[in-house]
C-alpha cells in the first residue's frame, strides 16, 4: 500500500535498523519488568523466604543474642556484632544459591524457560533478574540482622561501618550467584533443593558462619580458606572492624571463585543449550 | 494484501502492517523445507516440508510421539534441523526480529504460580515492540475477572487460557499452538477454538498441533497428518476425514485374510490384521464387510464393530506391514 518507491531490500534494511534501535531502547524496561516479576514471584514463595530470610534471623536471634556478652575474632568483637557478619554471610549465600540454583533448575526442568526462550526476551534479562532478586534479598537479610543487632543486641557502630557491612554482603553474593547458576544448569528440578542444601549447609558450618571459626577444631579451620563463604565472612567482619587481617587476599580469593564458577556456569549453560536446543 | 485485513484488526495493527512491508505478498509465514531432526539414533522428524499461510490455520495432526513438538521446536528456533532448513518470515527463527512476530503456546508442566495473571501478561507484553493492548489480550483469551488471581490458584482450563494469552501478547503474525486444548473441558475447548478462529480471520498464520481429529476438523484450513516423524497425508479436513473415517471390525473367523479379500467387500486402503485367532479389519464399509463376513463364515464369533481411534486410522494411512487393500482388489 506504500506509495513511496524504494528498493525493498533498502527499505527492509532501514526497518531492521530502526527495529534494532528500538529494541535497545526497550532493554532497560524489559530488565526492570523482569526484575520486578522475579522479586514478586519469589517474595510470595514461603519455600524460599522462610529458609533464606527467617533462618539467618532466627539463628542470629538465638546465638547472637543469647551469647552476646561473649567475644570472638582477632579484634575480640562482641558476639552480637560478630555474628551479624557471619549470619549475614550465611543469608546472602543462601539467597543466591537458592534463588539461582533452585530457581533456574526448576524453571528449566519444567519447561517454563523454554516458553521464555521462544519469546523475544533477551536471554540476559533472565539472569540479570535472578541475580538482582538474590542481591535484593541479600540486602534485606543484612538490614534485618543489623536492625536486630541494634535493637536487641545493643550493637553500636558508626554509620559507615553499617553501610560497609551491607555493601560487602550484597556485592559478595556475586560468586554465589555464579555457583547457583552452575547448579541450576547441572542438576534437575527435583534434586536441586537437596543438592543445594548438601553444598550450602556443610560449607556454611566449615566456613565459620554458624559458630565463629576461632571456636572450631583445627581441621576445619585448615579447610575453611578453600571455601568461598569463609572469605566473604572475613570481609564482612573487616567491614565492622572485627577482623584485622588484610582484605586484599579475601577479595582476590572471591574474585578467583567468581571466575571459576562463571566458567562452570557458562560450560553448563552451553551443554544444556546443546542438549535442549541443539 | 495486509491492508485489506487491517480493518478487522485490533488497535496496533497499523504498525504491524508496516512491519510486514518487507514480506513479499503471497509469501508463506513460515516454512520447513525437507527438515530432518535426529536426536542421537532417534529420527524425530524425517524430510518434512510444510508451509504456513497467513490467514489460515494449519493443523499438524498425529499421535503422541509423531514428531509434532519437534516440528514446533524447529519453527520456533528452539532446535536446529539436522538437515533441511527452517524459515520464518523469510528469516532465521532464532533472531529477535523474527521472534517479535511469533506467539507460542507450548506444553509446559509448570508455570510460576506465585505471579498474578496480570503480572504474567504485563511482563510478556514488555518483550514486544508493538504489544497487543492489555485489555485485548484479556478479552481474546477469555480471562475477564481472573487477571488479579495468582496463577497457582487457577483451574487447568484457566491456566491454559493464560498460556494462550501469553502467546497473544506480542500481537503475533504467526501463532504456534502446541496441543493447546489438552486437558480442557468441552466448554473451555470451544471457547479456545472460537478465539483461534478469530485470530485466523484477522490474517494471522496459525499452526495448531493436536492428536484430536475433531479439533483439526473444526479449526483447520488444511491438515497435515504426521506419524513416526513423517508426513503421511495432507489435505483439507474433508479429504483427511474421508481417509481416516474407518471403523474397526473384529471377529474370530476361519477366513484367512486372502479369503476376506476375495469377498470383495472392502474399500481401497482398508487394512486387515490378524493377531492370534482374532481378525481385525479397518474399513470404510463396515456394514458391507460384516454382511459379507457372516455370509462367508457362518461359524464366525466374537463380532465387534467400533469406530477406529485416530491412532488406528493413522495406522491405516501408514500401514507397511499389514495387508492393505489395493485399488485392484476393490469391488466395483
Amino acid at each position: 500500500m506504500s506509495t513511496t518507491v524504494q528498493a525493498p531490500s533498502a527499505r527492509a534494511d532501514a526497518m531492521r535498523a530502526t527495529a534494532a534501535r528500538r529494541r535497545g531502547a526497550r532493554l532497560p524496561r524489559i530488565l526492570a519488568a523482569e526484575i520486578r516479576s522475579e522479586f514478586l514471584k519469589i517474595a510470595r514463595m514461603p519455600a524460599y523466604t522462610i529458609p533464606v530470610v527467617a533462618f539467618p534471623a532466627l539463628f542470629y536471634g538465638v546465638f547472637g543474642l543469647v551469647f552476646r556478652s561473649g567475644r570472638a575474632g582477632p579484634a575480640a568483637a562482641p558476639m552480637s556484632a560478630y555474628l551479624i557478619a557471619t549470619y549475614g554471610t550465611f543469608g546472602v549465600v543462601g539467597a543466591a544459591l537458592f534463588g539461582l540454583g533452585v530457581g533456574v533448575a526448576t524453571e528449566r526442568g519444567q519447561g517454563w524457560l523454554t516458553v521464555k526462550r521462544a519469546s523475544p526476551m533477551p536471554a540476559i534479562a533472565y539472569f540479570v533478574a535472578k541475580v538482582a532478586m538474590s542481591m535484593m534479598f541479600g540486602a534485606l537479610i543484612a538490614v534485618v540482622l543489623s536492625l536486630m543487632g541494634v535493637v536487641l543486641g545493643h550493637v553500636s557502630m558508626p554509620a559507615e561501618r553499617w553501610i560497609a557491612l551491607v555493601l560487602t554482603l550484597v556485592l559478595g553474593a556475586a560468586p554465589f550467584c555464579a555457583l547457583g547458576c552452575a547448579i541450576g544448569y547441572l542438576v534437575g528440578p527435583n534434586s536441586a533443593p537437596a543438592i543445594t542444601n548438601l553444598l550450602y549447609l556443610p560449607m556454611a558450618l566449615a566456613s565459620g558462619l554458624w559458630i565463629p571459626i576461632e571456636f572450631l577444631p583445627g581441621a576445619i579451620r585448615a579447610i575453611a580458606p578453600a571455601l568461598p563463604p569463609y572469605h566473604l565472612s572475613r570481609l564482612a567482619l573487616s567491614a565492622i572492624g572485627a577482623d584485622t587481617s588484610s582484605a586484599a587476599g579475601h577479595v582476590a580469593a572471591l574474585a578467583g571463585f567468581t571466575v571459576l564458577f562463571v566458567a562452570i556456569a557458562v560450560a553448563a549453560y552451553r551443554r544444556d543449550e546443546g542438549k535442549t536446543y541443539g | 494484501m495486509t491492508a485489506a485485513l487491517s480493518p478487522s484488526r485490533a488497535p496496533g495493527a497499523t504498525s504491524r502492517a508496516t512491519a510486514r512491508a518487507d514480506d513479499a505478498p503471497g509469501d508463506a509465514a513460515a516454512e520447513l523445507r525437507a527438515a530432518t531432526k535426529r536426536y542421537g539414533a532417534v529420527t524425530a522428524l524425517r524430510d518434512v516440508t510444510l508451509s504456513l499461510a497467513p490467514g489460515a490455520v494449519t493443523s499438524l495432526l498425529g499421535p503422541n510421539g509423531a514428531g509434532k513438538t519437534t516440528a514446533v521446536r524447529l519453527l520456533l528456533g528452539l532446535t536446529s534441523p539436522s538437515a533441511g532448513s527452517v524459515s520464518v518470515f523469510g528469516g532465521d527463527p532464532r533472531s529477535t526480529a523474527t521472534r517479535e512476530r511469533i506467539g507460542a503456546m507450548l506444553q509446559v508442566s509448570k508455570v510460576p504460580e506465585s505471579l498474578r495473571v496480570r503480572e504474567h501478561i504485563a511482563l510478556f507484553r514488555t518483550y514486544y515492540p508493538d504489544p497487543l493492548p492489555y485489555a485485548d489480550v484479556i478479552a481474546a483469551a477469555g480471562l475477564e475477572g481472573l487477571d488479579r488471581r495468582l496463577f497457582g490458584t487457577l483451574s487447568g482450563g484457566e491456566k491454559q487460557r493464560v498460556l494462550f494469552a501469553l502467546a497473544l501478547c506480542g500481537n503475533p503474525d504467526l501463532l504456534v499452538l502446541d496441543e493447546p486444548t489438552v486437558g480442557l473441558d468441552v466448554e473451555s475447548r470451544r471457547r479456545l477454538w472460537a478465539g483461534i478462529r478469530h485470530l485466523r480471520d484477522e490474517g494471522r498464520a496459525v499452526l495448531l498441533t493436536t492428536h484430536y481429529l475433531d479439533e483439526a476438523d473444526a479449526l483447520a484450513d488444511s491438515i497435515i497428518v504426521i506419524a513416526r516423524g513423517e508426513i503421511v497425508a495432507q489435505g483439507t479436513p474433508a479429504e483427511i476425514k474421508s481417509r481416516v473415517a474407518r471403523r474397526r471390525v473384529r471377529c474370530v473367523t476361519s477366513l484367512a485374510p486372502d479369503a476376506i479379500h476375495a469377498l470383495r467387500a472392502l474399500a481401497e486402503g482398508d487394512v486387515i490384521r490378524r493377531e492370534g485367532n482374532v481378525t481385525e479389519i479397518l474399513t470404510l464399509r463396515a456394514e458391507g464387510v460384516v454382511r459379507a463376513l457372516l455370509l462367508g463364515d457362518p461359524s464366525l464369533t466374537g463380532l465387534e464393530v467400533a469406530s477406529a481411534g485416530l491412532e488406528e486410522a493413522f495406522l491405516a494411512l501408514t500401514a507397511d506391514t499389514d495387508r492393505v487393500v489395493s485399488s485392484a482388489e476393490v469391488a466395483t
